[in-house]
């Protein structure tokens, strides 16, 4: 089946997997693939490599996709239109605030508090959460076709649904509402039996991170509910059937446990999976006679053939792996290519790979 | 002189992601192990064993869980009623594990108990080096970075005070070493270089980088010449292939060798379809430890 099938009707496309399985560059060859064949599309990338980014004319970071121009992808004709954005999670994390506050100068209040400063700006979680906040907003925008979401790298596919929730929870503040309410002297005990709980955390935590975090949940007042809807307009973008999750791996051993435990965890998070897509694939040889040269550059050749058929059939073997984890899911194959891919070269080959 | 790698007591193996951490971080660990040093493995990425486990004489790993660190800093360190209390309150471990950089600066308590002479378990043996497999370059930078933002926030109480110590603690290059481990690619080139600038910006020091996975390098100029001449076999075509990757590989490292000098070290890659105990001793031994 080919990617274009695979994506007919889809407006969402997630690119899940570990990293360094090159995700930015498969995402960006997706949404280049849809673009060219008539779609409006927009790719999401986190941390682009330098090279591919200033290729796309994306050297400008300011959180909003803008067009490539379509002189630049020499070779690829685009019948639709091709966007691109780099995530900037601080950005993207004041633009929410501004949109969910009451007042311009609540906003400001809370962008200047030191749990918010530190919360839109820690890297673990900040990055997965943002993505998914971004990318629902330019679903609720309606301006493209598609949107391809390249995501942060992670190990294990639970970083990427968990650190949303997990930030999510922690601003609708539900249980900590119900055990501080903020006063003029500070914080004042709300729940009965709550007094041991709340003394031991200020034993352990110290007086000014409570303080701070109470005048933090004061400061989001009645934003809160608002957060808890738009976690649940998320939870339904993700699960909707327009969305499709594409799995990025790589054919060594641990990568391939990773897809596996990834596509297991889509799976029961009853998420929409289209297929996955294997990168760097080391194609079998057939068995042809070595040419003629002296004995010297023959060994040579001997050598280099004996490690490329070890990585072939590792590849193979690891492919029959995740082929039988993935009950017949759709699985496709960019070949390993020998030269740097992180650059507009690169892209045009793995697109061509991938759309033939 | 800075102290030698393995005489410190903790060491962080960080690195883009699928460059080759743990491994890296598992073939320093035989090393040591081999040398007589009692040394574990703690793992930041995964949800494997929790519990110490033993591999080979000398040598241990185990899985960093946050929730489980809470537990035992609220039960060792905190103690009493409040300890107690903290432990079974939903709401506390909810609130904890939701406040952002906790997890981190709980894992990190827990890397930092492992890595003491005198362990604040009770019964637990120290070990003589505690080896972190740490999460990819951008996460391990804030990892690295969460003990001094908890120690500026909560400007006292116990956590503050911990904070402090750890932050202390990492910054000792008698104590604690940082490994960052690449493969000659563009991008993790690039990234190893802009960790190193995160890094210096919190007074952190990368002791030693490891450029993984070097191809062999085998064909000269006349094989080039020739081998484009024979371009129809499709051994002609992988050697070509090799070559170039090779001489992208070498361009590679010398960004690093100009930028890191004595401090990189280089490892082969090794065609093996999984790499194993007897994989992991011979890259040990290609390093200078």
């Amino acid at each position: 089946m080919s990617l274009t099938e695979l994506l007919e009707g889809k407006q969402v496309v997630i690119c899940a997997g570990s990293g360094g399985v090159g995700k930015t560059t498969i995402a960006a060859a997706v949404a280049l693939g849809m673009a060219s064949r008539g779609a409006k599309v927009a790719v999401v990338t986190i941390d682009p490599a330098k090279r591919l980014a200033g290729a796309l004319g994306l050297d400008l970071l300011d959180n909003e996709p803008r067009q490539i121009d379509a002189a630049r992808l020499a070779g690829v004709a685009i019948e639709g239109e091709l966007w691109a954005m780099m995530l900037d999670p601080k950005q993207t994390f004041d633009d929410l605030i501004d949109s969910v506050a009451p007042s311009p100068e609540r906003a400001a209040e809370i962008k200047a508090n030191r749990i918010y400063r530190q919360l839109s700006t820690a890297v673990a979680g900040s990055q997965e959460f943002t993505a998914v906040s971004k990318l629902y907003e330019l679903s609720q925008s309606g301006r493209f076709d598609l949107i391809v979401l390249d995501t942060p790298p992670a190990r294990n596919a639970l970083d990427f649904f968990d650190a949303p929730a997990r930030l999510e929870s922690f601003l609708e503040g539900g249980a900590l509402k119900a055990l501080l309410r903020p006063t003029t002297l500070g914080m004042r005990l709300f729940a009965k039996g709550a007094a041991p709980v709340l003394a031991a955390l200020r034993k352990v935590t110290g007086v000014d991170i409570t303080t701070d975090l109470a005048t933090f949940f004061a400061l989001l007042g009645g934003m809160t509910d608002s957060f808890g809807v738009r976690a649940r307009h998320v939870d339904e973008l993700l699960h909707a059937q327009s969305t499709a999750f594409l799995l990025v791996a790589s054919p060594q051993a641990g990568p391939t446990d990773d897809a596996i435990s990834f596509h297991q965890t889509l799976a029961e998070g009853q998420l929409p999976f289209s297929g996955a897509i294997v990168n760097r694939v080391h194609p079998l040889l057939a068995d042809e006679p070595l040419p003629d040269v002296e004995l010297q550059l023959a060994e040579k050749l001997a050598a280099t053939l004996s490690e490329y058929r070890v990585l072939a059939e590792r590849d193979q073997a690891n492919l029959t792996r995740l082929r039988a984890a993935l009950q017949g899911a759709p699985l496709l194959l960019v070949p390993e290519l020998q030269d740097d891919v992180h650059d507009l070269h690169g892209l045009l080959r793995i697109h061509q790979a991938l759309f033939g | 002189m800075a102290t030698a790698l393995l005489q410190r007591r903790l060491i962080f193996v960080t690195g883009k992601g699928g460059v080759g951490k743990s491994t890296v971080a598992m073939a320093l660990a035989q090393v040591a192990a081999r040398r007589g040093k009692r040394t574990v493995v703690a793992d930041m990425n995964g949800a494997g064993e929790q519990h110490e486990r033993q591999l080979a004489p000398d040598l241990f790993t185990l899985s960093i869980d946050p929730q489980r660190a809470m537990e035992e800093y609220l039960t060792v360190k905190v103690g009493g009623t409040a300890g107690q209390i903290l432990g079974q309150s939903r709401i506390f471990s909810a609130f904890a594990m939701a406040t952002p950089g906790m997890r981190e600066l709980l894992s990190l308590g827990k890397v930092w108990e492992l890595a003491q002479t005198r362990r604040r378990t009770p019964g637990a043996d120290p070990y003589d080096l505690t080896i972190v497999d740490a999460p990819a370059s951008g996460h391990g930078a804030a990892l690295l970075r969460t003990p001094r933002t908890f120690a500026e926030i909560a400007k006292v109480g116990p956590i503050a005070g911990q904070a402090s110590t750890i932050a202390a603690t990492l910054n000792d290059r008698d104590f604690t070493a940082i490994v960052v481990v690449a493969i000659p690619e563009d991008l993790a080139v690039t990234e190893t270089l802009e960790l190193d600038e995160a890094l210096q910006r919190e007074r952190l020091n990368i002791d030693a980088v490891v450029l993984n996975q070097r191809h062999p390098d085998r064909f000269d100029e006349g094989d080039l010449t020739a081998l484009r001449l024979l371009a129809a076999a499709p051994a002609a075509r992988l050697a070509v292939d090799a070559e170039i990757r090779a001489r992208l590989e070498a361009e590679q490292a010398a960004r690093l060798e100009q930028h890191f000098g004595e401090r990189l070290q280089s490892l082969p890659y090794l065609f093996k379809p999984e790499l194993g105990a007897e994989e992991l001793e011979l890259l040990g031994r290609e390093l200078d430890l």
